[in-house]
């Protein structure tokens, strides 16, 4: 059994006070100055600990109120109150929502799961992946114990052509097949974000977490430069569709990515005849006709395929389907064509929470692309100020490689535990074992209509409550 | 009608909230240009104005029904002195399962024993799916029972339906209380809903930290719950109940153990649970004894060997094969299937599983109806649903799709006023008093007060839901299990043809 792939997660501050649900307001003006004031009974100490952050200039309470309101309820002349934050309220967009964010910064913080009391308050189901469940086990069946270390549940996967079968010579040693394959103890990828207030450092750090966490940092080419060289293997350079960038592939990285285009083919050939032994995964935009682009590759030998869906977890072309039916789609017909088994396929576009991992490698992909959640780690508010030429309100810019990489990595870590939950739950030991699962998951389309869909008939002049 | 059913409803008693200020939705202020006429002390129905020493004060916010009153006060106010406004606090209050008009509803519940009026909408949350999308449908002709009087209505609940050896227990609401242990609420909590419980004629679980013996003089209404921790179950504890849970699943945690934080584990907590203080516990998932139905019955068996006449009770989550874990638990001997639905949960939980693992309530409970019918078990086994069960139309939805009775939790310390802030975890614990081992914060709460809040709530539900059943032309809520023809989706409607 290979040892066990623990994440060291440490807590890791923030450089900013973070954007807080709520506010307190408390008025002085009628204040009956009690012998006791409500505010020296805060059960959290708020009012005695409050302060003013020289650097934001914003008061500190409301980061340390915990909302239960106790003030509130009590202060005779009703002098204060609680509203919700409208810089909260504002941040990010439907699929980058404000508790999303806010529960990312967490995570990165403390590289802790987010655990909350009194149930949950969120709804019924939603868009893409928010329509999915997975299943659990219980009497019938064993679960596996991730979390608290008593059973190995493995969430390594492989990048590459997976051998149908192995050939051992005739004094029983394995025989090399000539394929190779790049392992990676979880199925995430990080990968650079289309935007953001990035410098050099910052995609140091990324690289620097990808290294820490034994998984890959995906992305351009011309920003991989100032990446020191032994962080090489775990770079995974995306080639633009010129030739000539060909030559600055750092040494050392085991895997590239070219984007699709018709003439993929010779692009793919000048990377073979460069270095045979490097891994090519050609990446599909998740569109009309990416189940017969899949297939041909997969035929033709590309033995990784990543399939790019919008960052609202969208396809690229349709705003009204989910990366969640594109995986899906695709994987039948990888399934279909008999190929599946023998390539990876991967997904990125959209994943923000820990539980689209576990969701998007049941729909059938092996591994998913981390994108935007590797910087909102890194503080960022989803603003977007940054895609016009202004100021980012939490200079990602300046924050050292060190910083950056801690931040990531307690994030990762936070994930990884997560996805045990969602494993060990489902009774499922292996991430390999995931991929397409969809006995373990439960789907929103195959259940609501099934169980309501035959209450719908209601006589003329019925009243309903 | 023998001795034990001629039992007495408690009565209603009038229990306002423990705050200075209750959060109501309205607010109405009043300005210097009153003259003390009095006018809109006259016109309110609701008590919200009071006169004292000739000046007129607004005291009852909360009591406010806004817009929705038939003659608003601010409007009638002869110096134009009122003006009303929505309660700022109250809109950052409550969530999808839970809105502010919930939370209000549920305190008004627990004050009047009498569903809100008007101003607040308490029959539906706004999750968008399941229960908030599921509507009773009351037929144009049903059969009369219009003068039937509110005592006579069947409200009671059989959990023995297998007729063996064990006790022949019969609830007389269909609503128990749902475990939650000494340690993760604070004595007090747990007291006040045994006690709520011996009122009404029903039980209370403890959960599994363990039997405090503060609750012995109730026995009979306890059941206690064996978990996979183990935590204070012990010989004796099987022997003094009438009902033994045992819990496979929680619908907050499906599939994981449960934690509770060193914090928590007071000298008094870890006396109960035979551990240390200051340590966390954790109570793991699964049973490792139990891999199997047979295993199961295992189980069941042990606790049948210790007290012969307990009613075993099995609660489990709600996963694909939930089905054929009922099936399975009824072979191995269960009296009860007790489904466990996600949106529950009062102790931390991660936010990962509450919101993932497992299915709706709203799917597994026809679907275990269902399938233990077709088996020919059903009549055999007593079907309760909890996770989520928030209001008097939850209960008649769930009995509709399959449940016999539900269990409560979560409206329980809502009753008690919790806010659903979900930091029951916190520091010392929750800030309201109601789920913590602090005793500073447990001072918060008078258990009499507790138990009259929690009476009054499932008293306003029982009033509700005998509307619902003289509507439905029902006179017992056995009529209504499975009734999902009383049911419809909002998504799925659709208008029958006119009859001609």
């Amino acid at each position: 059994m290979p040892s066990k792939y623990v994440i060291h997660v440490q807590e890791v501050s923030h450089r900013f006070e973070p954007v807080s649900k709520s506010g307190i307001i408390a008025w002085e003006e009628g204040c009956l100055r009690c012998a006791v004031c409500v505010k020296t009974k805060c059960v959290y100490g708020v009012y005695e600990n409050r302060g003013l952050h020289a650097k934001q200039m914003i008061d500190s309470i409301d980061n340390q109120c915990m909302n239960c309101l106790r003030c509130v309820q009590s202060c005779p002349a009703q002098l204060i109150h609680k509203s919700v934050n409208p810089e909260f309220k504002a941040m990010g967009d439907s699929h980058w929502t404000p508790n999303i964010i806010a529960n990312l910064w967490m995570q990165a913080k403390t590289g802790k799961i987010p655990v909350s009391g009194a149930g949950y308050p969120g709804p019924f189901s939603g868009p893409g992946f928010d329509s999915m469940w997975t299943d659990m086990s219980e009497i019938v069946r064993p679960t596996r114990d991730g979390i608290h270390g008593r059973e190995y549940i493995s969430t390594a996967i492989d990048l590459g052509e997976t051998p149908e079968y192995l050939i051992l010579s005739e004094d029983g040693s394995l025989e090399e097949n000539g394929t190779t394959l790049v392992d990676i103890p979880l199925p995430i990828i990080l990968r650079m974000p289309p935007f953001g207030s990035i410098a050099p450092s910052t995609v140091s750090g990324w690289a620097l977490a990808a290294r820490k966490l034994g998984s890959l940092f995906s992305a351009p080419l011309n920003v991989m430069d100032g990446i020191k060289p032994e962080l090489a293997p775990s770079l995974m350079p995306e080639c633009s569709a010129e030739d000539d960038d060909i030559e600055r592939i750092p040494a050392g990285a085991r895997l590239v990515e070219i984007p699709w285009s018709e003439d993929w083919k010779s692009k793919v050939s000048v990377i073979r005849k460069k270095d045979p032994s490097l891994l090519i995964s050609v990446r599909v935009p998740m569109a009309e006709g990416m189940e017969e682009r899949s297939v041909s590759l997969a035929k033709e030998g590309i033995s990784v395929i990543h399939l790019e869906g919008s960052m609202s977890g969208l396809f690229l072309d349709d705003k009204a389907r989910y990366v969640k039916e594109g995986i899906r789609s695709v994987h039948l017909k990888l399934v279909e064509a008999k190929i599946r088994d023998t390539m990876t396929l991967l997904a990125s576009g959209g994943i923000s929470l820990a539980e689209h991992v576990a969701k998007a490698i049941l729909c059938g992909v092996d591994g998913v692309f981390v994108d935007f959640p590797a910087l909102i780690a890194l503080e960022c508010r989803m603003c977007r100020r940054c895609t016009e030429g202004l100021s980012c309100p939490v200079e990602i810019e300046k924050a050292p490689s060190g910083w950056v990489a801690a931040r990531v990595v307690n994030l990762v870590g936070a994930w990884h535990n997560q996805l045990l939950e969602l494993m060990g739950a489902m009774g499922i030991r292996d991430a390999r074992r995931l991929r397409g699962e969809v006995g373990r998951a439960m789907f929103f389309e195959d259940l609501d209509e099934k169980t309501f869909g035959s209450m719908g008939d209601v006589e003329e002049g019925c009243e309903l409550e | 009608m023998n001795k034990a059913e001629s039992y007495q409803l408690p009565g209603v008693v009038r229990t306002p909230s423990r705050f200075k200020n209750p959060i109501g939705k309205y607010r109405l202020h009043r300005s210097s240009a009153c003259t003390a006429c009095g006018k809109c002390v006259e016109l309110c129905p609701y008590e919200v104005h009071v006169v004292r020493r000739g000046k007129v004060f607004i005291e009852n916010h909360h009591l406010c029904v806004g817009n929705d009153c038939p003659d608003p006060c601010h409007k009638a106010c002869p110096e134009g002195a009122l003006t009303l406004r929505r309660n700022p606090n109250f809109d950052g209050l409550g969530d999808a399962r839970w809105p502010a008009d919930l939370l209000a509803s549920t305190w008004h519940m627990a004050e009047f024993g009498k569903v809100p009026e008007k101003g607040l909408e308490y029959k539906l949350g706004a999750s968008g799916g399941g229960f908030d999308k599921l509507r009773i449908v009351f037929k144009k002709k049903v059969k009369a029972v219009a003068e039937i009087p509110d005592d006579e209505f069947d409200l009671g609940v059989v959990l023995n339906r297998r007729n063996d050896n064990a006790h022949r227990v019969r609830i007389k609401v269909p609503f128990y209380g749902g475990g939650m242990s000494y340690g993760s609420v604070s004595i007090t909590t747990m007291l006040s809903r045994i006690k709520a419980a011996v009122a009404l004629g029903t039980f209370c679980c403890t959960g599994e930290g363990g039997y405090p013996d503060e609750l012995k003089p109730y026995d009979d209404h306890v059941i206690t719950q064996v978990a996979t921790g183990l935590f204070g179950v012990r010989e004796e504890t099987i022997q003094r109940v009438k009902i033994v849970e045992f819990k496979y699943a929680q619908g907050a945690k499906p599939g994981l153990g449960g934690h509770l934080l060193g914090d928590k584990v007071t000298p008094g907590v870890a006396r109960m649970r035979e551990a240390v203080v200051g340590y966390p516990l954790f109570s793991p998932f699964p049973f490792h004894s139990v891999y199997s139905v047979e295993d199961h019955k295992k189980h069941v068996d042990w606790i049948k060997a210790m007290n012969p006449k307990a009613l075993v009770s099995v609660k489990v989550s709600t996963p694909t094969d939930v089905d054929m874990v009922a099936v399975g638990s009824y072979y191995a001997g269960a009296h009860i299937i007790h489904l466990d639905g996600s949106y529950g949960g009062t102790g931390a939980a991660p936010d990962i599983a509450k919101k993932n693992i497992a299915m709706p309530l709203e799917y597994a409970l026809p679907k275990v109806h269902q399938f233990l019918t077709e088996e020919g078990v059903r009549d055999k086994l007593t079907v309760i649903a909890s996770g989520g069960i928030r209001n008097p139309h939850d209960v008649a939805k769930a009995i509709a799709l399959g449940a016999d009775g539900i269990c409560t939790g979560t409206a329980d310390l809502v009753a008690l006023e919790c806010i659903r802030c979900h930091k029951c975890e916190s520091g010392r614990g929750c800030a309201r008093g109601i789920a913590t081992t602090d005793a500073e914060l447990m001072e918060l709460i008078r258990m009499e007060w507790g138990t009259q809040r929690i009476v009054n709530m499932f008293l306003a539900w029982r009033t509700e839901l005998i509307r619902i059943l003289r509507k439905l032309g029902m006179t017992s809520l056995k009529e209504l299990v499975g009734r999902t023809d009383c049911l419809t989706h909002i998504d799925y409607i659709k208008k029958m043809p006119k009859v001609s």
